[in-house]
């Protein structure tokens, strides 16, 4: 058995850490390294697939136009994120208390995610118009989903013993709701924040190629246009990175919401 | 059995869970607890002694019969009630949680906090007023479990099991401390435990119950003064006492 000092066990966290990064680092280095020779030994013209020196070209060249269209996806994705959020916690806590409601809804809700958000796209845009409103709509959508599903669960899996305690104190209804069933269900409810968080910036692009004026998905779409395949990678990798920026957002929001399940993550490690 | 004087009263007092099939708990109970009595329940497992409470609690309907705290039919709110798992919400601090019934009535959060905060070093949690209950180990939960029943400031206090979780020396302690704490202000104690020598210690009176369907069916006076000395339990009358109980809990298995 080792003892492990404050210190030993904070450089062994870093450590970990960097094992845990390591792997998909080296991955994606040894992916990138097959791509650039793959490209150049079958000579591949850049207008079917651009090496990867290329593309990190044209992230430069690209660097003044990019702003703009980061910045409305940024925005849309998350609006989408924070109405899709409150709808889902809104849909949970109807379901959660009013049972014929969750006979009723929760089948729907179901048929609501098989629908092609491609076919519903062009819609919204004809009943929401060219702004950002059916963006946002798309993005919420796919949102809600995961955020009702996790939800719902912890409520349903708030312990009764708990709730008839506090009603022994004599909460009423909303009493128990607010000092035991809402903190209840803040870990899952973020927990499945965080899974709707990961697709939201592609519910934005796919909202935008309907039609928008600007947005990652245009700037995809001018790029395909004018053959220029390389830009479509570099905004392929802004959408993954400010997917990966969201997820990460959500996270620690949701840490801070919760500041009590990580002291029970770490008194179990 | 009506006691006009009792603060505690239960009459005919029959419950019977829904099945399939219905499992009948308690048959036939009849107890009273005058006002400032320390009354044990003791009983072999499954026999309905934690029911028994939640009924007083005012959080289960009997089937039958009649339960009464000051005359009136129980309900919440009435009595302080501390469960078998000490139920901490996980989301309070521990001091928090010891407010918790303070919030629900509505006394402003730092009244409440400074209220409970005076107690900590009492109930052997100094220093842990900001630790999350996953922070605590098991017999300080129980202890933070204990003082938030206390903090109720309801003069009956359904307990039950409230030590169930300790080792056997910091048992002992508790229940000295128990005994200290409830001798200052003395209010009415129903209290469940699995522990005959505990239920001694700290009683006036212990109930015995009957295996399921339970009913009372021993009362045991325990006529001697207070405070009472640890070692009390080793005089040769507690000792047969004791010996009594024990007997008759082996008898109904
Ligand atoms: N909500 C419930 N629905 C159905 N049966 C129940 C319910 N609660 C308790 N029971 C049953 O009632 C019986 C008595 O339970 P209770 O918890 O009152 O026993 P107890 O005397 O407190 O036991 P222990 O000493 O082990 O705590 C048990 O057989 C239990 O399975
Ligand atoms: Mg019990």
């Amino acid at each position: 058995m080792t003892v492990l000092t404050p210190r030993r066990a904070a450089s062994s966290r870093a450590g970990a850490r960097a094992r845990a990064w390591l792997p998909p680092v080296l991955l994606l280095a040894a992916l990138l390294g097959v791509w650039q020779g793959a490209v150049a030994i079958r000579n591949v013209p850049p207008y079917v697939l651009p090496s990867p020196a290329r593309i990190a070209g044209a992230f430069v060249t690209a660097r003044s136009l990019l702003p703009r269209d980061l910045a409305t996806t940024t925005v849309e994705a998350v609006l989408g994120l924070v109405v899709g959020a409150g709808v889902g916690a809104l849909l949970a806590g109807l379901v959660a208390a009013v049972p014929p409601v969750r006979r009723a809804l929760y089948p729907l809700l179901v048929v609501s995610q098989t629908i092609p958000m491609i076919v519903l796209a062009p819609l919204l845009v004809l009943w929401f118009g060219y702004g950002i409103t059916p963006k946002v709509v798309v993005v919420a959508l796919i949102v809600f989903f995961p955020v009702v599903v996790s939800t719902v669960a912890a409520l349903a899996g708030v312990d009764p013993e708990l709730i008839d305690l506090v009603r022994s104190m004599g909460a009423d209804r909303m009493t128990v709701l607010r000092m035991v069933l809402v903190p209840a269900a803040i870990p899952a409810f973020f927990a499945g924040l965080r899974i709707s968080a990961a697709y939201a910036v592609a519910g934005a692009v796919v909202g935008e190629w309907v039609g928008a004026q600007s947005g990652l998905g245009i700037f995809i779409d001018r790029s395909k246009a004018s053959f220029r395949i390389d830009r479509v990678f570099v905004a392929v990798v802004m959408v993954a990175v400010l997917s990966m920026a969201l997820f990460a957002a959500v996270g620690a929001i949701g840490r801070m919401a919760a500041p009590w399940q990580h002291a029970a993550e770490r008194g179990r490690s | 059995m009506t006691d006009p004087a009792a603060v505690v009263d239960v009459a005919s007092l029959r419950l019977v869970f829904d099945g399939p099939p219905p499992l009948a708990v308690l048959d036939g109970v009849d107890l009273s607890v005058a006002d400032g009595e320390f009354v044990s329940l003791v009983g072999p497992s499954g026999c309905g002694k934690s029911t028994l409470l939640r009924i007083l609690a005012g959080l289960l309907a009997p089937t039958s019969g009649t339960a009464r705290v000051h005359g009136e039919p129980v309900g919440v709110g009435r009595a302080a009630f501390m469960p078998q798992r000490d139920l901490l919400l996980p989301w309070r601090r521990a001091l928090d949680n010891a407010a918790l019934g303070a919030d629900i009535n509505g006394v402003p959060g730092a009244v409440a906090r400074a209220r409970a905060g005076e107690l900590f070093g009492r109930f052997g949690l100094a220093g842990f007023e900001r630790a999350w209950p996953s922070e605590l180990s098991g017999g300080m939960r129980q202890r933070l479990a204990l003082l938030r029943t206390f903090l109720l400031g309801r003069d009956v206090l359904l307990l039950d099991e409230p030590f169930g979780a300790l080792d056997a020396i910091t048992r002992r302690d508790m229940y000295a401390w128990l005994q200290q704490v409830w001798l200052a202000d003395r209010r009415t104690v129903v209290f469940v435990t699995h522990d005959v020598e505990e239920a001694i210690y700290l009683s006036d009176r212990v109930l015995l119950l009957s295996p399921r369907p339970g009913r009372v069916v021993a009362d045991i006076v325990v006529d001697t003064s207070r405070p009472r000395a640890p070692d009390v339990v080793t005089e040769p009358r507690f000792v047969a006492m004791k010996g009594t109980i024990l007997a008759a809990l082996e008898d109904s298995r």
